[in-house]
């Protein structure tokens, strides 16, 4: 029984009804990696990137119907250049007011198809692994234009690329558009390219130029990690190189100007007029000119460097062993990801295997998302959201893509237990309690989802409770459900 | 203790039947000095809030910024502070602020979190210690007045106040509070989990303190700053607060969203100091960040990560009016790596002589306890009265 439970609740998002009674539950949690559905029906109904590009162009054209922003320039002969600049700026500053104002919508629809995959998914242990990936490559919408991408990101940059290399995962999650945008790449300039050597004139007082703001992030957290023994100059070297990567059709200023985005916004693209051309030193390495593929080999090679092993390793370790993970797992997870150059799958497969992770049942504590989670699947044929979980997650601090930095939401311990932050589970736990009907036996329940770990203390209490809804609040918060 | 205890336990009211551990974190007697830390998280840049216009290199480097900073509260012949500040310019002008320039902690790389952990935690190196220099600080207090608290008003407790001593921390919300007994039934459930138990405790006494006015507006830094106040002020209230300000960290387009940023940390300040009163006199407040900006605007008119930065002190604790600074200046040469604002002067010997001056404590052995790697033979300019 402590295995299934353990399986359904540190790699899974904890039981659906009850704990199930699959005899082999390490293959079963294997099987789980091969049935992963990369885009299942409910996500598959959200405006993905191209849908919400295709709207954004719809919106506009919307606008040039009104006459509130200019009519695409065919005929030269009668505009100046001053007139085609501030139409072309226009364009953009709307395109951006889109993303921010309709991303409202985007954001909360990708919120309920992320809730709802969640919630009724057959295949837990993946959908983790998606929320770890996405909180590893994290964007946030506390920045208004990626509210259009959040969802996006998870789906298109993150889920697909879970099961394969590493290095591909980087690619994809680092280089969505919504995480141009987030860590400013979109703006950053060659100073030599054919654009900063265009606008940099000696009489133009504000300079275009680098901003290192992704490539240091890169470095520092998707990659190598902060002691993964790159230096200021790798940085500069590397931000160099990652110019020319950007973003269609919101830019402002000369790179929105400059850069040809016909009818496409919010696109990823990699421009060779902003692209600072020369040959990189990252790492020790040398990295001749060669346009795109330069900052992409760099990527290769640093995804698969033993700093990046190192680091993945421990984070996987520490989200599912809980704090100060044991360095017999941490090691074996390193070996394995050099050994394999990075194959994901692997790891995971490792993971399963790892006799760490299978011991004493509860240690690690929710972050308010899994612990929602958790409510929401240990209730399947209930409606304990009339409050919307999304508000509950808001006021918990956990919402998803809203981190307050790219480092992500935390994954210790300390980073979840705090006074007010435990009031407000109690708070909410007897909140939708009391909007529930007709619960019988929440001790039978409460041995169902957790048969292993029930605590004496919490049955004791749970049958003292004055009515099954009380019983069942505590149920919410008891510590053995605070935990996974 | 008992004396304590008893006034603590009145003032819960209803909530007073609790079964959980013994009160002690906001039941105190002793001291009537208040600290309260602000930390500005993502790199404060240090020339935009305190700019040195009187540096000649400063407009080159500056360049469109410049006018902005022109138009601040000129401090003296060299500085000019930025003109969201007018509060607490006024503050500088009664001599109850003064400024910290081109200071920075002991770490010297440019990663948000490493730079974070270092000042909140006062280690050499980033994650050395497991606890905060507030939470420490706390400790050191609470050996000399037992009822000494410590409290974080935000969203969880930063590093800072994490560690042994036990802190409180306090969120606004909107949600009813439980009845009693429902609070008591989660004590007992708690009762072989000593940590759900002291986390349990803990709020319900600050939830008790905070009364009626806990829900407070997402965009309200006047609210926030009138209900720090209202959690701190008198002997019921904490001796140490904390509130983590975000949104620091301007690569791009800074010149409004700074404006903002000091708008909002403006009020916050003012609000808070009215709401002290009386006590005012015996506040401190720092306001500090975890390294600085790029000398230089970058090619998106923000600025990247740099080293050395500036930091507030406030309150009518404070030896005000003036600014501490041994200026390096701007010139390419200048620089640290060619880049960045030379740090001259010590973050954490700074904070430490400050808050040992403030609370009484031997200075050493403060420096000892809070940041131990910090030789004590660097010397610092008065700070409080």
């Amino acid at each position: 029984m402590i295995a299934a439970e353990i399986a359904e609740n540190r790699f899974g998002l904890g039981a659906v009804g009850r704990v199930s009674t699959v005899r082999d539950v390490k293959m079963a949690l294997k099987r789980q990696l091969r049935d992963f559905i990369a885009r299942p029906p409910a996500i598959a109904a959200v405006p993905d990137a191209k849908t919400i590009s295709r709207m954004t162009g719809e919106y506009l054209n919307g606008l040039r119907e009104q006459g509130i922003i200019g009519k695409p320039v065919i005929d030269d002969s009668n505009v100046t250049a001053a007139q085609k600049r501030k139409r072309a700026t226009e364009v953009q500053k709307h395109a951006r007011k889109f993303f921010g104002t309709s991303g409202r919508d985007f954001y909360a629809q990708a919120v309920a198809a992320r809730i709802s995959t969640a919630v009724s998914s057959q295949t837990p242990f993946a959908e983790r692994l998606v929320h770890f990936w996405s909180n590893h490559f994290a964007i946030s919408i506390d920045k208004s234009p990626i509210q259009s991408f959040a969802g996006s990101h998870e789906f298109e940059g993150v889920r697909p690329h879970i099961m394969g290399k590493f290095s591909d995962l980087v690619k994809a999650a680092a280089l969505h558009p919504g995480m141009l945008v987030y860590l400013d790449q979109v703006q950053s300039v060659g100073p030599n390219s054919l654009l900063g050597r265009l606008t940099n004139t000696p009489r133009r007082k504000r300079k275009i130029g680098l901003n290192e703001n992704l490539a240091r992030e890169i470095l520092e957290l998707h990659t190598l990690g902060v002691n993964g023994g790159y230096s200021q100059s790798d940085v500069t070297a590397f931000a160099n190189a990652m110019t020319g990567w950007t973003v269609t059709g919101l830019s402002r200023g000369p790179v929105g100007r400059y850069i040809k985005t016909d009818n496409s916004y919010g696109e990823t693209i990699f421009a060779d007029a902003l692209h600072q051309q020369g040959r990189v030193v990252v790492m020790g390495k040398n990295y001749a000119a060669s346009g795109k593929l330069q900052s992409l080999n760099i990527i290769d090679d640093i995804a698969r460097h033993p700093a990046t092993a190192e680091h993945i390793a421990g984070k996987l370790a520490q989200h599912f062993y809980g704090d100060n993970p044991p360095d017999s797992l941490k090691r074996r997870l390193h070996e394995d990801f050099m050994r394999t150059g990075g194959d994901l799958t692997s790891l995971y497969e490792t993971l399963v295997d790892s006799p760490e992770l299978w011991e004493e049942p509860v240690r690690k504590f929710k972050t308010p998302w899994e612990w929602t989670i958790s409510i929401a699947r240990a209730f399947p044929d209930r409606e304990l959201y009339r409050n919307k979980p999304l508000n509950f997650l808001r006021k918990m601090n956990n919402p998803p893509w809203r981190p307050g930095s790219p480092a992500g939401y935390g994954d210790r311990d300390v980073d979840w237990v705090s006074p007010d932050a435990l009031y407000q589970r109690v708070q909410f736990a007897n909140r939708i309690a009391h909007g529930l009907r007709d619960l019988t036996d929440v001790e039978k329940i409460a041995k169902g989802l957790l048969p292993a770990s029930l605590s004496k203390t919490t049955r004791l209490e749970l049958q003292r409770a004055e009515s099954p809804r009380q019983a069942l609040a505590l149920l919410m918060i008891s510590p053995e459900f605070l935990r996974r | 203790m008992t004396l304590a205890r008893r006034t603590f336990l009145a003032s819960l009211g209803a909530a007073a039947s609790l079964t959980l551990v013994s009160p002690t974190v906001l039941a105190k007697t002793a001291g009537s000095k208040k600290l309260l830390f602000i930390i500005q998280r993502g790199a404060a840049d240090g020339l935009a809030q305190l700019a040195p216009i009187g540096d000649p290199a400063f407009a080159a480097l500056r360049q469109k910024f410049v006018e902005e900073a022109q138009q601040g509260s000129k401090l003296d012949s060299m500085f000019a502070l930025h003109p969201s500040l007018s509060r607490i310019a006024s503050l500088y002008r009664r001599k109850e602020a003064l400024f910290v320039h081109a200071t920075a902690s002991t770490y010297r790389e440019r990663s948000h979190f490493d730079g974070q952990n270092i000042l909140e935690t006062g280690g050499e190196r980033a994650y050395q210690f497991k606890s905060g220099w507030l939470n420490r600080l706390a400790d050191q207090l609470v050996k000399r007045d037992a009822g000494a608290s410590a409290l974080a008003i935000g969203d969880g407790l930063p590093a800072a106040l994490r560690g042994d001593f036990a802190a409180a921390s306090f969120r606004p919300s909107n949600m009813a509070d439980p009845a009693a007994d429902f609070l008591d039934r989660v004590g007992r459930l708690y009762g072989d989990d000593p940590l759900l138990a002291s986390n349990l405790q803990k709020a319900v006494e600050v939830s008790a303190l905070a009364g009626e006015s806990k829900a407070i507006k997402k965009r309200d830094y006047a609210g926030l700053g009138t209900l720090a106040a209202k959690l701190m002020r008198g002997p019921q209230g904490a001796d140490i607060a904390m509130i983590e300000s975000n949104g620091w960290d301007l690569h791009a387009q800074a010149q409004f969203r700074m404006g903002v940023q000091l708008d909002r940390m403006d009020q916050m300040v003012d609000a808070y100091q009215i709401a002290m009163g009386q006590e005012w006199r015996d506040t401190l407040v720092i306001i500090a960040t975890e390294f600085g900006r790029a000398a230089a605007i970058n090619g998106t008119a923000g600025t990247d990560h740099g080293t050395g930065g500036m930091m507030y002190m406030l309150g009518g604790a404070v030896n005000g009016g003036q600014i501490i600074s041994d200026w390096p200046g701007l010139r390419q040469n200048d620089l640290l790596d060619e880049r960045d604002l030379l740090p001259t002067l010590s973050q954490e010997a700074i904070i430490s002589d400050s808050v040992a001056a403030h609370f009484g404590l031997d200075p050493v052995t403060t420096r000892g306890n809070l940041f131990p790697h910090v030789a004590d033979r660097l010397k610092i300019p008065q700070i409080i009265v």
